[in-house]
């Protein structure tokens, strides 16, 4: 099993304020993180800086072994190995769900037109949304439009798939219906990194849980560690809260 | 005071200059939309000498009445370049087509500003996070929904375009108001021609409104099914 993400010291300010102080983190090939903690704690930012959507202000991200962080390092080429699924969907509202699906792999030339649109009827089936291939976003519920969010970023072959809070906007009787196809992702060896407040899903399918609060990682370890008995005070006193 | 006359006697006149009014408008509005996108991505460019250029531009031409910068394009401008020894002149069509898609340029460049910046900027990170390039971005994410959401203000500015070219009729361009008060000076029938040349504006205005109602349902992406 090789590292598909290595953090190493990584800062990140927003002006003044320090949001992210010192993170380490390696993340090997088909495991699944998830990172619980307040809000407010750097958890999404620091996720964002996975991809570089946030530039940390210093220390460094390796994904495939490439330096993400190197200023002459070709991102977009690196992002395509990296999937990221929003808690907004961010879908594009001007196309079809199939367009949705098949633009990055041909803009990419990753895949011919034809393969896209295999590949984005094959991914439809498999988040069980077959039906609404010619629909556009806003005829969707928000759980279908993250399904068919993340068949989009799967459509390019990710190596590692990140979540940012996936179901925080969903009405919660359509949280299951996407936990559940993301349990299937992982069921099927994807490598994934989530922030969540799904604590029963951390549970069930994390391989690690990572607590953070203020900009640090507080604690880490198998879920039935953290949730049972975790070590530091900061990590109880937030799961006796949300638990 | 015949309206029949005018209708029978001016008609034809006035259409020479509708021609005139029409072509010079859809010409200039052309030519705006392409100054206008690139006024726009100059004025959004990293490169700082970029976006003074754009902002100095469309600062120009907000900051001064269409009327002086028409003057400026048909007697200023060539008094300046003679005085470098160069024989430059501009027809009055010209420099009425110059002074028209400058003037719109740099409103529609702030329109395009307006709605790529009304773009939900979820949409640019998802578009970079699939590994498209910025460019790709723009062209298949955010600039499609960018002119959607300026297609309004687009066809507001057509309608302020159609009626600014009547004032190019001051460096007598034959345009539809050129016409009128040609006509009127040799038959003072000044209350039916007007009337008439009024009646011209409303039609294409109104026209140009059911138009873009019907753009803008078309564009709305499964809003209405």
């Amino acid at each position: 099993m090789g590292k598909i993400v290595e953090v190493r010291n990584l800062f990140k300010s927003f002006g003044k304020q320090e949001v992210l102080k010192g993170i380490d983190l390696d993340v090997e090939d088909g495991e699944v993180v998830v990172i619980i903690g307040p809000s407010g704690s750097g958890k999404s930012t620091f996720l964002r800086c996975l991809n570089l959507l946030e530039r940390p202000t210093s220390g460094e991200v390796y994904v495939d072994s490439f330096l993400l962080t190197d200023r002459k390092a070709n991102i977009d080429k690196i992002r395509r190995n990296i999937g990221m699924v929003f808690q907004q969907f961010n879908l594009f509202p001007h196309m079809s769900v199939m367009k949705n699906i098949m633009l990055a792999p041909i803009d990419t030339k990753l895949l011919t037109k034809e393969e896209a649109s295999l590949k984005a009827m094959s991914l439809l089936e498999r988040v069980g949304l077959a039906d609404k291939a010619d629909a556009y976003p806003r005829q969707l519920s928000g759980g279908q439009q993250q399904r068919i969010a993340i068949a989009r970023a799967l459509a390019m072959n990710p190596d590692v798939m990140l979540f940012d809070e996936p179901t925080s906007a969903l009405d919660p009787e359509m949280i299951g219906e996407v936990l559940n196809v993301m349990k299937d992702l992982a069921g099927e060896g994807m490598t994934m990194v989530i922030v969540t407040h799904e604590m029963g899903f951390a549970r069930d399918v994390a391989d690690r849980v990572i607590f953070m609060d203020d900009g640090v990682i507080v604690e880490e370890g198998k879920p039935e560690d953290i949730f049972m008995v975790a070590s530091e005070d900061r990590t109880r006193q937030f799961l006796s809260r949300v638990l | 005071m015949g309206v029949a006359r005018v209708l029978r006697e001016a008609l034809p006149l006035l259409y020479q200059g509708i021609l005139v009014t029409v072509q010079i408008t859809a010409a200039s509005l052309l030519i705006a939309v392409v100054v206008g996108l690139l006024v726009c991505l100059l004025g959004m460019s990293k490169i700082k000498l970029f976006s003074i250029i754009s902002k100095f531009y469309i600062w120009l031409i907000r900051g001064t009445p269409l009327l002086v910068q028409t003057f400026f394009v048909y007697f200023g401008a060539p008094q300046l370049i003679q005085s470098f020894g160069i024989d430059f002149r501009l027809t009055a069509y010209s420099a009425g087509l110059i002074a028209l898609s400058l003037n719109a340029g740099a409103y529609i460049a702030e329109i395009f500003r307006g709605g790529i910046q009304a773009v939900d900027s979820g949409q640019m990170e998802a578009a970079r996070s699939l590994g498209l390039t910025k460019a790709s971005s723009m062209r298949h994410v955010i600039l499609p929904q960018a002119v959607r959401i300026s297609v309004p203000s687009l066809v507001n500015q057509m309608i302020i375009t159609l009626k600014d070219t009547s004032i190019i009729s001051v460096i007598s361009l034959a345009d539809i108001v050129y016409q009128a008060k040609i006509y009127i000076g040799r038959t003072m029938e000044s209350f039916a021609t007007w009337t008439v040349v009024g009646v011209f504006y409303l039609v294409v205005v109104t026209v140009l409104t059911f138009l873009s109602n019907y753009a803008e349902k078309k564009m709305s992406y499964g809003k209405n099914s």
